[in-house]
């Protein structure tokens, strides 16, 4: 399969379009249905993120006058599409040959959409959506150097920045501590508690999101739904390595997602929002330890070789 | 295109995310209401969401008089809500004035100042009436468009401005 072949099916197939929004509509489902069911309740329907989605589909949206409006309603959009982007470039089956360096583009565009939802808070001249912005600003500062510094661990193991080679690459110490790290950034980066300060629902009304409606506001929901799907997938694409059947490996990838959600979601229903200072003092705490193992074992693996 | 209504129409019934607003109540029907959110009752499987902002929701569940502080407050909430939206007005309160009507401090009944689609009445009613109250106002609301909502808070801004002269 050559190259452009390869990326349009990953865009438009699987892992992309055609699959990514119905599994994460699914996912945001199992989210909510896991920690219903974690509180002794039935929960949603099977079709309720569908039904949200439809729903605001249908719905009016606020009007804001001049640039500012225009861009109210590009960023959602650009964080669907950036975050469809970052799924396509997922080392999962088919696997094809990737390019030098995707790792960085993959640790690019998982940023952006924060990015833009920091930016969107500021566009839209809310108060809530300035403190929102701001709360996500600083939580995403203390959890990119983690993030970063994880993939760049895990890039060092493999001794390539190219995804392809990374996920066939055999395990080391340091790839284990890379994981590890990803793991304790994915709550911050999808606003779950313990670190959901950014959102902060009723806190601070919806944080940056409190003057989205309609269907931007279904733009933004599908987002988060792609974000569980990018950052559970990239975990499941590194931690397993691929065995070469089609099959195999995408209800490897489908079963590692799923199982992290179920997961982040226990983690979600079992413990309370924590202060924005205390959730930054652990990024940077807890993360120094991670990086310093990290860099310490790249350190004595130079030294065996 | 008929096709795509019918599917936002059916998911606009079965997906009804709520505002809560005191306009002055004395909190019975405030814990009521809370209290029918609760795991207890789990509104969740009918799809209803408390939501935190007003742009985020479908229908406005209303409590008390209607303080004359609250006027402009509620005036300015029923405004930020997108079309369609549908509102229940919660409790005795909001209906008739109840215990404070005829006081020079309340500016209610509610009716005068946004078009009520579901009155829960009781001095607090039980979250059960409360939950009945929100599902006829999301049945109300799947049956109502963009258009037709925006015709109905006209009319009822005109009758407003026409009742005040």
């Amino acid at each position: 399969m050559s190259l452009f072949n390869y990326s349009l099916f990953h865009l438009l197939v699987f892992p992309g379009l055609v699959f990514a929004v119905p599994a994460a509509w699914f996912f945001m489902w199992v989210e909510r249905k896991s920690i219903a069911m974690m509180q002794q309740r039935i929960g949603p329907p099977f079709m309720q993120p569908y039904y949200d989605f439809m729903k605001l589909m249908g719905k009016q949206s606020p009007v804001l006058p001049g640039f500012a409006g225009k861009m109210m309603k590009a960023w959602p959009a650009l964080a669907v599409m950036t975050l469809l982007a970052s799924l396509a470039l997922l080392p999962t089956a088919p696997h094809g040959i990737g390019f030098a360096g995707d790792l960085i583009l993959l640790a690019t565009l998982l940023e952006l959409p924060s990015i833009f939802s920091i930016i969107a808070g500021f566009t839209s001249k809310s108060l809530f959506g300035e403190v929102g912005s701001a709360r996500e600003a600083v939580l995403g500062v203390a959890n990119s150097i983690l993030f970063l510094t994880a993939l760049v661990m895990i890039a060092l193991s493999a001794h390539t920045f190219r995804l392809s080679e990374i996920a066939t690459a055999a395990p080391t110490p340091m790839r284990v501590l890379g994981i590890i790290a990803i793991l304790a950034c994915i709550p911050a980066k999808l606003r779950l508690n313990p670190f959901s300060t950014a959102n902060a629902e009723q806190e601070i009304y919806a944080g940056a999101l409190t003057e989205y409606a309609g269907p931007d506001l279904a733009f933004w929901e599908l987002a988060h739904g792609l974000e569980w799907m990018a950052l559970t997938g990239l975990v499941a694409c590194i931690a397993i390595p691929p065995s070469g059947n089609l099959v195999l490996d995408i209800c490897s990838f489908v079963l590692t997602s799923f199982l992290l959600v179920l997961v982040f979601a226990a983690i979600s229903a079992g413990t309370a929002r924590l202060t924005l200072n205390y959730s930054v003092r652990l990024y940077c705490t807890w993360g120094l330890v991670l990086i310093v193992l990290g860099f310490s074992s790249a350190l004595l693996m130079r030294i065996k070789i | 295109m008929n096709f795509i209504k019918r599917i936002i129409k059916n998911a606009r019934g079965k997906s009804p995310w709520l505002f809560h607003m005191n306009t002055g109540s004395c909190n019975g029907c405030d814990i009521e209401l809370i209290a029918s959110l609760t795991p207890r009752f789990d509104v969740e499987q009918v799809g209803i969401k408390h939501e935190a902002s007003p742009r985020h929701c479908d229908i406005v569940c209303v409590t008390g008089p209607v303080t004359n502080n609250a006027v402009n407050a509620v005036r300015a909430v029923y405004g930020q809500i997108c079309h369609p939206k549908a509102v229940v007005a919660i409790g005795s309160c909001p209906a008739s004035c109840n215990a404070f009507v005829n006081s020079p401090m309340v500016a209610g009944p509610l009716s005068n100042h946004m078009p009520v689609d579901v009155f829960v009445p009781g001095c607090p009613p039980r979250p059960s009436a409360i939950i009945e109250g929100i599902a006829k106002a999301a049945a109300i609301l799947a049956e109502r468009d963009v258009e037709e909502s925006i015709a109905r808070s006209a009319k009822h801004e005109a009758e407003r401005k026409g009742a005040t002269q």
